[in-house]
């Protein structure tokens, strides 16, 4: 059934077999080749875009960072007495305030009572401009599926004037934390649905991102799952994960980041588990009629949904 | 063409080098399937094996350039005697996906992926395609034979704790529905695969096409009017790039023409470019792309 001929010595070139020194030599008229110098200044036109003008926070000692409230008012309740208890000099949360967990608008008062500094996820983007769905950025049919459900209740149990304020938060900010200035995004610097993993976001990546950014620190959330890694050039890139569901690890404990300034300008990291009353979310879930699949992974600490976009190691310690 | 027809010709811009494919094991493949988007056969020489001296030169390169993933494909990649060392150094630096047929996966090659994989930061993703649930609907299509050694691969792979993506094409047309789709992680779970991942990708002719040519009509070309919000971010030429054995190539489809190859080294392709070859036109219209 193959359609194509048997090459042996030959290659296609126009629609026609050809002797392979004759498609090699057409293939050496193609391209550049450029000069040592003229190759750097290529690479760095390609890297050296960056700065955004955004105006610096600051500066604190201390900071709590988390993302993915996820409607979890019971997890945002316990980070927000944390954050007391670290005696935070300001709290910052990456976005994605809705979807799975019951009833949305209650975080809002939450939020601003603490004067909570925070920025849009994909969430707040979709929902303060009435997109049809949540913009998450899944691929999988069944995560389609889920996703939807819990867009479309979000959507249904937010008011406008919640909305509108979600319209108004800032995409990103940038926040001083002893000498070291930290970029606040939700997803990337360059997306708000891009999904920064453990195991997919290597060093070069994350180098030549922070160069650009002109940051000694980004802190993103979006996967769920935190991270953190520090890079040869001794700055800092950190998911700080999510309050909203547990980290698919078996437990029922959900993540958030503190940093402090550490000695010689030096950043510390602590990505804290933090315990919370589960259990009434999951029954506040139950009776608002979310899928059973949800209130599982709140009183498991494995995920059952979402599990497609997870990258092979991530997958690999997964129960599902 | 015309040089008025020449100015309406949209470019893309690279706007980041975040997946660098490698034309691993140039068009040699162990099988010939018919719908191979690069017609690779035990006798395609097109493209040679890259060397891993030369695939170290272009890793160096991508990681000052801010890469963020590494494909391989060919051809079948473990045909290529360097495969392993390759994919080895490769995992120091990022994650990586190899894009095999499975037929090369025996139990001593599974466990040295599944150690390597062990000793990286990142993740190494083995791809398999499969094309049926059986050897009936698999078979004419990959090869007589074959849907049993690309199970038996599949099982090797999970034995050793490794858990492929396996990829679908809608050439299988059940795999669209829920039902078609738990159908073949049944498949799957018999062969030992506890958290089946699958992949469906869509058919896209563009191999057979750029391969013969001349099959498109004349309206199907891009015009500069058909970017997104005038950009083309949505093709995977926008952030990406293919190292094969005689230069690098725009982009994993158009190794087999001529003028998709855009210079020796790396820096010599992070220019626009030219978005005239007809395959441009499908890429853009099913919003194809070869990643996972
Ligand atoms: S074939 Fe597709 S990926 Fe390749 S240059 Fe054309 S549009 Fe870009």
């Amino acid at each position: 059934m193959s359609k194509f001929p048997d090459h042996k010595g030959k290659a296609t070139l126009d629609g026609k077999l050809v002797p392979l020194e004759e498609f090699r030599a057409e293939c050496k008229r193609h391209g550049r080749s450029l000069e040592d110098g003229e190759r750097a200044a290529e690479a760095q036109r390609l890297v050296s875009v960056g700065g955004d003008g955004v105006e610096v926070e600051g500066p604190f000692e201390r900071v709590l960072v988390f993302g993915g409230v996820y409607s979890n008012h019971y997890g945002l309740s316990a980070v927000l007495e944390a954050a007391e208890r670290h005696r935070a000099d300001a709290i910052y949360c990456l976005g994605d305030l809705g979807g799975f967990g019951p009833k949305p608008e209650k975080v809002w008062p939450l939020l601003t009572a603490a004067g909570v500094r925070c920025i849009q996820g994909n969430y707040e983007q979709s929902l303060a401009t009435g997109h049809e769905d949540c913009n998450c950025g899944y691929t999988d049919p069944r995560d389609n599926h889920f996703a939807e459900l819990s867009y479309n209740y979000t959507a249904r149990n937010c008011s406008d004037e919640f909305k509108a304020w979600m319209g108004g938060l800032p995409e990103r900010r940038r926040v001083r934390v002893g000498d070291r200035e930290l970029l606040l995004v939700h997803g990337s610097p360059r997306q708000v649905n891009e999904f920064l993993f453990h195991t997919t976001t290597p060093v070069p990546f994350l180098e030549v991102l922070l160069e650009q950014e002109r940051c000694d620190a980004m802190l993103c959330t979006h996967t769920g799952l935190h991270w953190h890694r520090r890079l040869p050039s001794g700055r800092d890139a950190i998911n700080v994960g999510v309050i909203g569901r547990p980290a698919n690890d078996g437990t029922t404990d959900v993540r958030y980041a503190l940093l402090e300034a550490g000695g010689n300008g030096g950043l510390r990291v602590e990505l804290p588990a933090l315990r919370y009353d589960h259990e009434a979310l999951a029954a506040e879930m139950r009776a608002e009629s979310l899928p059973e699949e949800f209130v599982e992974t709140i009183l498991t600490g494995w995920w059952t949904t979402c599990l497609e976009i997870l990258p092979a190691k991530e997958r690999a310690t997964s129960k599902f | 063409m015309s040089n008025l027809q020449q100015a309406e010709i949209p470019a893309v811009e690279l706007r980041s080098l975040d997946t660098l494919w490698f034309q691993v094991s140039g068009t040699l493949c162990n099988l010939a399937c018919s719908h191979c988007l690069v017609s690779a056969s035990p006798t395609n020489r097109t493209h040679e094996h890259l060397s891993l001296s030369k695939v170290e030169g272009y890793l160096d390169e991508a990681v000052r350039l801010g890469v963020r993933e590494f494909y391989f494909t060919g051809g079948e990649p473990f045909l290529n005697p360097e495969m392993e060392a390759i994919l080895e150094r490769t995992l120091e630096l990022g994650p990586a996906t190899v894009l095999t047929n499975g037929l090369l996966l025996n139990t001593e090659r599974c466990a040295r992926l599944k150690q390597m994989s062990d000793r990286s930061d990142y993740s190494l993703d083995l791809r398999v395609s499969i094309d049926g649930y059986d050897s009936a609907s698999n078979d004419p299509i990959r090869g007589e034979g074959s849907f049993v050694r690309i199970l038996k691969g599949i099982g090797n792979l999970a034995a050793a704790g490794l858990n492929p993506v396996i990829t679908v094409t809608e050439v299988c047309s059940e795999v669209a529905s829920a039902k078609g789709r738990e159908r073949f992680f049944e498949v799957l779970r018999e062969h030992g695969l506890e958290k089946p991942r699958l992949k469906i990708l869509p058919v896209f002719k563009i191999g057979a096409e750029s391969e013969r040519g001349g099959d498109y009509a004349d309206w199907q070309r891009l015009k500069p009017e058909d970017a997104l919000d005038g950009r083309w971010d949505h093709l995977q030429c926008s952030s990406s790039r293919m190292v094969t054995a005689s230069g690098v190539w725009v982009c994993p489809i158009l190794i087999n023409v001529p003028g998709g190859r855009m210079g020796e080294r790396i820096a010599d392709t992070l220019g626009d470019y030219p978005l005239a070859h007809q395959a441009c036109w499908t890429c853009h219209v099913e919003g194809a792309t070869c990643r996972t």
